[in-house]
């Protein structure tokens, strides 16, 4: 941990500009006409070849979707978005999906060589697995037939639909159903790509997996849509990290993310989501309104999301876990960042139904520049959750004074002896510590860096180790700008 | 090496230094002594460039440049080292960690070759063991539940790390057990250099009887108002800061 701290602080100080992942991909795309409407969403169930009944369920969705409006009760200023003055799908133009990595589009594999993905096996990081996930679809997922050995299924959720239809037909939709939120069902509707995890009974899953998703062409909404299943005594570590070019016109991303734990089994879910933020005036940037739901089914199972939220100009999403199973746990781990004209509204959901279920909440906001930042966490004990636990530690740290930071914690209990401690604190950060910095040679950018990440620590040790670095810089980095 | 010349300095409005002169050749080592209060951590925190601390007359040279006109870390850079009287706890920064970004911020200043992790671990565990720190105190975030005497003696690796050329000392035997003391003294006159000037803050005699000082200041109602050779520390021990007050008045 120290070793990456310092080494970090050292990555920090040698990258220059501020967003280093703004190119884009001079690509020749396929896209799907302007707009939503049925036949889009037609378009893109014919397009993937899908079976019959989820061309229906999308429709269903879409149908329910023009019935909602749009959330309201974020602490954000949300600008009108226009669903139909956007692309719902877009991919690289490909005769034929690759059959093998090396069949992927040299441009492809440079963009990602770019953002410090390799992709060809033999340059990987050692025990990762990699989804890649270009604007509407998946360009390349590596270590497959290694994962298949030990019966891991890991693939773009697309190919689960042709190859695995009895899974995803039960499990699709199963935690979070398409009508649960105006985003979720939109993106029920239009799903475009994603990955799809499947750890058979009893199997560790030998390499971490994870997902990059990158969007590339301007005007387009990114809907994917990831399950993950994890069967009896099984375990799986997945990350997912995210970037875009730098645009002038906002971008929408609307996931869902679904996670299903059996008894004894256990899913770590991180996220480094790094997309375009916006520039220092708060012009352009992604609109990050995600829904991610693991549901612990089974006894003593456990679902685990650290999160490091840096990017988006507007963050919306609150990972949560629905605690049915008895003894399940469920955790959550984030750190989230605004700086600049940035705005997050996230949190997480812990519903407890089985007896002794337990969960574990530790947030940490940090504001600088003009930045809003609300956490916004509801602990809910079922009549079921006899001596159910919840423990919530919420910090905010502010940088200079025209930032703000919240803290809305919704209790609910319906069963006595559930227990629920909350503890919140806000702090600015530290003359006294930063001067001591400052004393010893370092920098006052670095000096901030080092002081929140050392705020963030508890999250930042949640990470898997390869990607601990990668999370460290990006503290770093978003927080450009903010002193002096 | 440095120069003090008529230094005014403010906090809030308040002044607090009222005309500091006090002059530092290299290798030389000045004990400061004074009575609460008097300014000398303001007169250290001047000299390192904290913020909130006006300078309203007067001029500080530092091998002939002006002090004043650098931001902290340039003078960190420079040479210049504080041990804090207090020193401040940074959570979730490891100790190991922070002196290693310190050091290598240093070492680019200088223009020199940052030290990797296991050169850096071999120069921390050899002046960590001379100062009696383990292990399990490296691994621990910065100052974070330290005792007095540990923060101390944590200062102390900081400076034997970073090797300045100019180190203050603010009262960084306070709080120090008798081991301690010497093991801290042991440190300061390890270091003590034909190139290396030290301004030591101290309320006590007996810290002199170990690091024996080339001259001794009074600073008091913001100025210096006596110095001497080392038994001049002797002197105070024996009658008290009354007659320089007095003096003064
Ligand atoms: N932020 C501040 N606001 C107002 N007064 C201050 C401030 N900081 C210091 N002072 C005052 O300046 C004077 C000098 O303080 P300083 O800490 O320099 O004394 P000192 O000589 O180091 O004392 P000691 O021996 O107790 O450490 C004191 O009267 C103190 O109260
Ligand atoms: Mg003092």
């Amino acid at each position: 941990m120290s070793r990456v701290a310092a080494e970090t602080v050292e990555q920090v100080r040698s990258l220059g500009d501020r967003y280093k992942y703004g190119f884009v991909t001079d690509i020749e795309s396929e896209q799907a006409p302007k707009g939503l409407n049925e036949d889009i969403v037609r378009f893109i169930s014919a397009i993937k070849d899908e079976p019959e009944w989820l061309l229906e369920w999308r429709l269903e969705a879409f149908r329910h979707w023009q019935t909602m409006t749009e959330p309201n009760w974020a602490k954000l200023g949300i600008p009108m978005i226009d669903y139909q003055d956007a692309y719902y799908y877009s991919a690289p133009k490909q005769k034929e999906g690759p059959k093998s990595l090396d069949e992927v589009d040299p441009e492809l594999l440079a963009t990602y060589d770019k953002l410090g993905i390799p992709l060809r096996e033999q340059e990987m990081l050692a025990g990762v697995a990699v989804d890649a996930v270009f604007d509407s679809v998946s360009v390349a997922t590596t270590f497959k037939a290694k994962l298949e050995e030990h019966g891991v299924i890991f693939c773009p959720i697309s190919e689960a639909v042709q190859n695995h239809p009895e899974l995803v037909r039960k499990y699709l939709g199963s935690v979070v159903p398409y009508t649960d939120n105006f985003f979720a069902t939109l993106n029920s509707a239009v799903f475009t790509d994603g990955s799809f995890v499947f750890v058979p009974k009893g199997v560790r899953c030998p390499m971490e997996l994870s997902t990059y998703f990158r969007i590339n062409a301007a005007n387009t909404g990114q809907f994917e849509r990831t399950l993950i299943i994890a069967e009896d005594s099984s375990y799986v570590s997945y990350l997912e990290g995210c970037t875009a070019p730098m645009r002038d016109e906002h971008q929408l991303h609307a996931a869902v993310v679904e996670l299903v734990a059996l008894d004894d089994a256990e899913i770590k879910y991180s996220t480094v989501q790094n997309w375009y933020p916006g520039d220092e005036n708060g012009v352009g940037g992604i609109f990050n309104f995600v829904t991610k739901r693991g549901a612990c089914i089974g006894a003593r199972s456990k679902i685990s999301w650290t999160q490091v939220e840096t990017g988006s100009a507007i963050t919306w999403k609150y990972p949560s876990c629905m605690l049915h199973g008895a003894d399940s746990v469920g955790e959550f781990y984030s750190i989230a960042i605004t700086n600049n004209y940035q705005q997050a509204d996230t949190g997480t959901k812990m519903v407890h139904m089985g007896p002794r279920s337990r969960s574990r909440v530790i947030s940490k906001g940090i504001s600088a520049g003009r930045a809003s930042n609300a956490y916004r966490g509801l602990v809910k004990m079922l009549p079921g959750a006899a001596s159910a636990r919840n423990y919530t530690q919420c910090d905010s740290l502010l940088i200079g004074s025209k930032c703000g930071a919240h803290t809305f914690p919704y209790i609910e209990s319906q069963n006595r002896s559930a227990r629920v401690e909350h503890e919140a604190t806000t702090s600015k950060i530290d003359d006294d510590q930063l001067f001591y910095c400052r004393q010893r040679g370092i920098g006052e950018e670095e000096a901030v860096a080092l002081i929140v990440n050392g705020f963030c620590r508890e999250v930042l040790q949640q990470l898997p180790m390869e990607f601990a670095v990668e999370a460290q810089k990006l503290v770093g980095i978003s927080l450009e700008g903010s002193v002096g | 090496m440095l120069e003090i010349r008529d230094l005014h300095a403010s906090v809030e409005g308040q002044a607090i230094l009222n005309g500091v002169d006090l002059s530092v050749g290299p290798g030389e080592v000045h004990a400061v002594m004074g009575p609460n209060g008097s300014g000398k951590s303001t007169l250290s925190y001047v000299l390192s460039g904290r913020e909130g601390y006006a300078v309203d007359r007067g001029e500080v040279l530092y091998d002939g440049r002006d002090l004043l006109e650098l931001e902290p870390e340039e003078r960190a850079a420079a040479g210049l080292f504080l041990a804090f009287q207090y020193p401040v706890e940074i959570p979730g920064v490891g100790t190991m960690t922070f002196l290693r970004t310190a050091l290598n911020a240093l070492r680019r200043g200088r223009g020199e070759d940052e030290l990797d992790a296991m050169q850096f671990l071999r120069v921390v565990r050899q002046k960590a063991r001379a100062l009696g720190i383990g292990d399990d105190m490296l691994k621990r975030a910065l100052n974070v539940g330290f005792s007095g005497g540990e923060k101390k003696r944590n200062e102390m690796l900081q400076l034997a790390i970073l090797e300045p050329r100019l180190a203050i000392l603010d009262e960084t035997d306070s709080g120090l057990d008798i081991d301690a003391l010497k093991v801290v003294a042991e440190g300061v006159n390890a270091l003590r250099s034909p190139d290396r000037a030290m301004l030591i803050i101290t309320h006590y005699q007996r810290l002199l009887d170990h690091i024996v000082p080339d001259r001794v200041h009074v600073l008091a109602k913001g100025r210096i108002l006596r110095s001497g050779g080392s038994e001049l520390a002797l002197e105070l021990e024996e009658k008290g800061y009354g007659e320089i007050m007095g003096e003064a008045a």
